[in-house]
């Protein structure tokens, strides 16, 4: 697939961060995103500030803080539904200065939202292919005339389809109306029809939400199972502590806009900034 | 391996619905034929045929916009004008050459569709970057503008070649289009379109329902159209996954506007004198109501109901000048009816399959 990504005359490569907590295995690559003093203003307020971020090949990373913090902020900076103030963001080393959100998307990263948003009208199955649309080829006229091509690959992406539900054992869903399904597989939808994209980079907004332990310890598998079978990153937005601190293998803590941690699993549950940005000061500190 | 036959089934459900809906229009044009030969069709009804095959295509192409793009156009008439216009000064001015009616009838149909699939491009760029209410309002501007542009034109044909006059001030007429003596005039402004041919036929009629159908099943079961339908159902989550909305909601509206244009050259040459008045705010309100009364994205619908709603006003002729008040008494009572739970639910116990696929 084409990649339109402009390069950068800044070297893009390492030196990494010394605080950088990449799992050994990407440290000799390119990170799959890097961004360097990342900002956005909404009129006066300043939503997300000086945020740098290092997200390895392979690595599960968390972004996690209290409510408001801009968590999502970021997402959408990531995905250019905002467009940042300040600050460069590298996608696999290339500069996604002015690009869209669809070119974004067409070079590599793919992502679920917090509140779900699917094609609820659309059956499951066309959800999934919706996310193979740059894949699929044939155009306007071939679906028209239902020429050669159009069979060809309609018939590749419904195995396709079927292929990716399977990750999550929803091939039998296929045929359902998306908007009909239970909260769950609307949520596990979401990250199938995300993954169709075929994406290097994959976006969770709060995955686990409303999910209850036992989907939650399924879900947390299944995404170091997507990991491992397409070799992606992950980056995810969650409130479960037992999901963040299980599967990520860095963490970075949001407060107010503000990068207050970076860190392994360990470093962040010990930390005190972290905790008193959580639970509050202890009282004689106060 | 049950839901699996389930799934075949559901995926059939697309297939078989659109094959009755093909079945139905030959059925439909089996049974008017028949009737026509057998004499049972009167004069006053027959003359009914050729709108109604207008007003169904208008309602399957308005869908397209409305019903799977989601963005409500009320300047469909508007194409239809363009495409009746364009549609009838093709066939006029190729009378020489083309001797066979058939042949300019479908070259007029084409032209048509191409110059309102030109103006649908021309009116898309800046009015699909709007969106809901906006986007209506300007569409109905656009419809408006283009019914005054119309009323303008003066339109002459000689063996040198077409002769057009825009009559922006009002001060310009006929003479001015200096035509030979062989020459013919073919729109005279604010008089519309005068004398001319009838090439209009109910089978051609039927043969553009077939190929609109084609055109419009085969786009939303394809790539396209689900490309289409995503941008109705969330547009946030398809650009995040890649889809190019101002590409798809143009391929959606021009394709509507082109089809619109077809109708619209079939209608202006079923009509020895047309004004471009005919296609005003009214007509587009017309084909808009056929298309929410049949459903939003149904396509069967919009024709069943572009076709009941067409002869209703004719049906009813019988009580004068109450005519129009039964037509908005019975709208309503249509309306209400379709939506009745009470009578959806005995439907449903009617059609014990459809109930099933419900559940």
């Amino acid at each position: 697939m084409a990649r339109k990504i402009t390069s950068v005359n800044d070297s893009p490569l390492v030196p990494m961060p010394t605080n950088a907590y990449i799992p050994q295995r990407d440290l000799d690559k390119i990170p799959i995103l890097e961004t360097r003093h990342l900002g956005i203003d909404f009129g006066g307020l300043t939503a997300v500030e000086d945020f740098n971020l290092v997200i390895g090949r392979t690595e599960i990373a968390g972004l996690i803080g209290p409510n408001g913090a801009g968590k999502t902020t970021v997402f959408n900076l990531l995905t250019k539904v905002y467009q940042p103030t300040r600050g460069t963001i590298l996608l696999d080393g290339h500069d996604t200065h002015n690009m869209t959100t669809v070119q974004v998307n067409k070079a590599g990263i793919a992502r679920t939202f917090q509140n779900i948003r699917l094609f609820s009208n659309l059956s499951v199955e066309d959800n999934v292919k919706l996310g193979m649309h740059n894949a699929i080829q044939y155009g306007m006229f071939s679906s028209i005339l239902r020429l050669p091509s159009y069979w060809k690959q309609e018939k590749v992406a419904h195995e396709r389809a079927l292929e990716l539900l399977s990750i999550f054992d929803m091939q039998d869903m296929a045929g359902a109306k998306a908007g009909s399904l239970p909260y769950g597989a609307q949520r596990r939808l979401e990250i199938v029809r995300a993954l169709a994209t075929n994406p290097s980079l994959l976006l969770l907004d709060e995955p686990a939400a409303g999910m209850n332990p036992s989907e939650t310890t399924e879900l947390m598998e299944n995404i170091v199972r997507i990991r491992d079978m397409f070799q992606i990153a992950v980056l995810l937005i969650e409130h479960d502590m037992s999901l963040v601190m299980g599967i990520c293998e860095g963490i970075c803590v949001l407060n107010f806009g503000k990068v207050i941690a970076k860190g392994t699993p360990e470093d962040i549950q010990s930390n005190p900034v972290v905790i008193e940005a959580y639970l509050g000061k202890k009282k004689e500190e106060a | 391996m049950g839901n699996f036959t389930e799934r075949l089934r559901s995926m059939k459900r697309t297939t078989k619905v659109n094959t009755a809906t093909y079945a139905g229009v030959v059925l439909a044009w089996l049974a008017v034929t028949l009737l026509r030969s057998g004499g049972v069709l009167g004069r006053s009804a027959s003359g009914l045929l050729v709108p109604i095959c207008c007003y169904i295509v208008m309602a399957v192409s308005l869908n397209l916009t409305v019903g799977i793009l989601g963005e409500l156009s009320l300047g469909h008439a508007g194409f239809m004008s363009v495409g009746a216009f364009s549609g009838v000064i093709a066939a006029m001015s190729l009378t020489d050459s083309i001797p066979s009616p058939v042949l300019r009838l479908a070259i007029a149909m084409v032209v048509g569709a191409c110059f309102a699939g030109a103006v649908g491009a021309l009116v898309g760029i800046p009015v699909l970057r709007l969106r809901g209410d906006y986007l209506a309002i300007v569409t109905l501007a656009f419809g408006e503008i283009l019914k005054e542009l119309i009323n303008c034109l003066i339109v002459g044909h000689d063996e040198n070649g077409l002769h057009i006059l825009f009559n922006y001030n009002g001060l310009k007429n006929v003479e001015d289009l200096h035509l030979t003596e062989r020459g013919l005039v073919i729109i005279k402004g604010a008089q519309g379109a005068t004398g001319s041919q009838m090439l209009a036929t109910f089978n051609a009629g039927v043969i553009l329902i077939l190929i609109t159908l084609v055109i419009v099943l085969n786009l939303v079961n394809s790539r396209s159209g689900r490309a289409i339908m995503s941008i109705r159902d969330n547009r946030i989550a398809a650009e995040s996954v890649g889809i190019n909305i101002t590409k798809y909601k143009m391929m959606a509206f021009v394709t509507s506007a082109a089809l619109a244009g077809a109708a619209g050259a079939l209608y202006g040459l079923n009509y020895s004198n047309l004004l471009a008045t005919k296609f005003d705010f009214n007509t587009s309100i017309l084909v808009l109501v056929f298309v929410v009364l049949g459903g939003l994205g149904n396509i069967w619908g919009s024709m069943v109901a572009a076709a009941v709603l067409y002869v209703l006003p004719e049906a009813l002729r019988g009580l004068d000048k109450y005519r129009m008040l039964m037509y908005a008494v019975v709208l309503i009572l249509v309306m209400l009816g379709t939506n009745n739970p009470q009578l959806k639910t005995l439907f449903g116990k009617l059609l014990p399959r459809r109930r099933e696929e419900e559940v």
